[in-house]
């Protein structure tokens, strides 16, 4: 059962479309990588889901029943409980928090305006299984770039049990960090979160989703992981990776090594 | 000096200005956390100006100063937050616009009815004198209420300082926030401006939270400690302020570069003793 339709999406910003005529879908458990070169409009795409931007055309239905359209307010609300791991760069660097404080603030749309035992239990045990509780007195802003963004994600699990938008979330964490997010992410699917995640990273992308929305302003593909590796944009997107080269006459990469 | 406290006390007008004034440090340091993190400081600035614009032009018709300024400054307040949504960059000059208009725009009214007189002045620089009893009740019930409502929406306000989009992305109520940190800044601007002066008055808001970030890592803490920094530094300035007979709003300022430069080689020395 599809959880998320969205049809033919167009979103501008500033009078300039960004992304148009969009059209996919997420079902419950899937793990969807949006990819695509810089500026492609995935960070926008993935905007206009979470209802932080208006689209120009097109809708996005949930499967509860809401819907962010042309015709309704931007500012709509899930019933269905989402979280969100932001880019990094929106943060600011010297802000004053302590990691307990930023993961409980992501427990808050459970309404009410002060913490209950119940908000701080689940806060504890989101900290424990990403193996962050013995920092949690510490100051986010002292803490390495991988610590920082797992206490991201645990603020993002605080929020949700259904569906997490990560929005390059290993950019700028070293190889073995990367690695671990990836497992992490991995296991929070395989316990039945749907992961939708924007990624620069296609070799990991083709590992780890099972569905694949290549963005080029317009929907470049949308299906399968398996289908995405036999098409060609696939091929040309690794072909900048030397490891999946594909020999062929075609093939820039060998062509400039036969310069040489 | 205990006997300097005294004579002190035995002024009520004094006695109003230290209980106003310890109200609105707090609750001007509350909100000034906030706002100096979302990088809203020039926003305090901006308003305090509105709001001499809004006393002046009071003052020419005769009207009620508090009456006529709030609405005024609330208006400006919405407006300013606005355009610093659209674009951060036109949102800055706007501040500068705005600001600098009302200014003007006060000046101007005043040079054409009463003249630039001791009322005026006292606007701009603030005055001790200036809390008479129905300016006091006012102020203490306000900023009672600033607190409570500080104190009832604190972690959406800190939800909403630290990452607005995955607030508004994943809460149903985290609209009105924004707009709630306007509101009271608005309001304390009009308030402790006529005792700290509209050119001072954005001190009160950004010192005590600048201060004790320098040295306080957690929000709780800076929180807490602003308001403490805040209090100790009003009830020190006005101190001063009455044995030198010097102008209390400028006096409080004064005192707050000097916890700031305290906090800040405090802060300093912290970070070279860790490893």
């Amino acid at each position: 059962m599809s959880i998320i339709d969205c049809k033919h999406l167009s979103v501008s910003y500033e009078g300039r479309t960004i992304v148009s005529d969009v059209s996919f879908s997420i079902s419950a458990g899937d793990y969807l990588c949006i990819v695509g070169e810089n500026g492609s409009g995935k960070t926008t795409l993935m905007r206009t889901l979470l209802g932080l931007k208006k689209p120009d055309k097109g809708e996005v239905l949930f499967s509860d029943g809401c819907s962010v359209g042309k015709a309704s307010d931007a500012s709509h609300k899930w019933v269905h409980k989402i979280g969100y791991l932001p880019q990094k760069s929106n943060l600011q660097k010297d802000f004053p928090a302590s990691v307990m404080e930023i993961v409980l603030s992501g427990t808050l749309n459970d309404n009410g305006l002060f913490y209950t035992k119940k908000e701080k239990k689940k806060a504890i045990s989101a900290m424990e299984s990403l193996g962050i509780l013995d920092i949690r007195k510490r100051s986010f802003m002292e803490l390495s770039g991988g610590q920082q963004q797992r206490v991201l994600l645990a603020r993002a699990l605080c929020a949700t049990e259904d569906i997490l938008f990560l929005d390059e979330p290993v950019a700028g964490l070293d190889p073995k960090v990367t690695q671990d997010m990836y497992e992490m992410i991995k296991t929070l699917n395989e316990i039945g979160i749907t992961i939708v995640m924007i990624s620069h990273d296609i070799e990991a992308a083709l590992e780890y989703s099972n569905h694949i929305l290549h963005l080029n302003k317009d929907m470049d593909f949308f299906g399968t992981t398996e289908e995405y590796k036999k098409t060609e944009l696939c091929e040309h997107y690794l072909c900048h990776i030397p490891d999946h080269l594909h020999h062929d006459d075609d093939c820039e990469i060998c062509k400039e090594r036969s310069h040489v | 000096m205990f006997r300097i406290i005294a004579e002190m006390l035995s002024y009520p007008f004094l006695v109003r200005a230290l209980i106003c004034g310890i109200l609105l440090s707090v609750s001007a340091s509350l909100l000034g956390v906030s706002l100096v993190l979302k990088r809203y400081s020039m926003i305090g600035d901006g308003l305090s100006h509105v709001g001499f614009g809004a006393l002046a032009i009071a003052t020419a018709f005769h009207w009620a100063p508090l009456a006529v300024s709030i609405p005024i400054v609330v208006i400006a307040a919405f407006l300013l937050l606005r355009l610093n949504e659209n674009t951060r960059i036109k949102g800055d000059a706007a501040i500068a616009l705005i600001s600098t208009g009302a200014l003007a725009i006060g000046i101007l009214i005043v040079s054409l009815t009463t003249g630039v007189n001791i009322d005026i002045y006292n606007y701009m620089f603030g005055s001790v004198l200036a809390i008479d009893k129905t300016s006091f009740w006012i102020s203490i019930v306000v900023c009672i209420v600033i607190i409570v409502l500080f104190f009832l929406f604190y972690n959406r306000i800190f939800a909403v300082t630290f990452d607005e989009d995955f607030t508004k992305a994943t809460q149903a109520k985290s609209g009105g926030i924004n707009l709630l940190i306007a509101l009271l800044t608005a309001v304390i601007i009009v308030l402790g401006m006529r005792l700290m002066g509209a050119l001072l008055i954005s001190a009160l808001i950004i010192f005590p939270a600048l201060s004790s970030m320098r040295v306080f890592k957690s929000y709780k803490r800076v929180t807490i400690s602003s308001a403490i920094i805040s209090v100790i530094c009003f009830v020190v300035g006005i101190f001063c302020s009455y044995t030198l007979s010097t102008p209390v709003g400028a006096t409080v300022v004064v005192t707050n570069i000097i916890a700031f430069l305290i906090f800040f080689i405090i802060g300093k020395i912290r970070i070279r003793k860790e490893p």
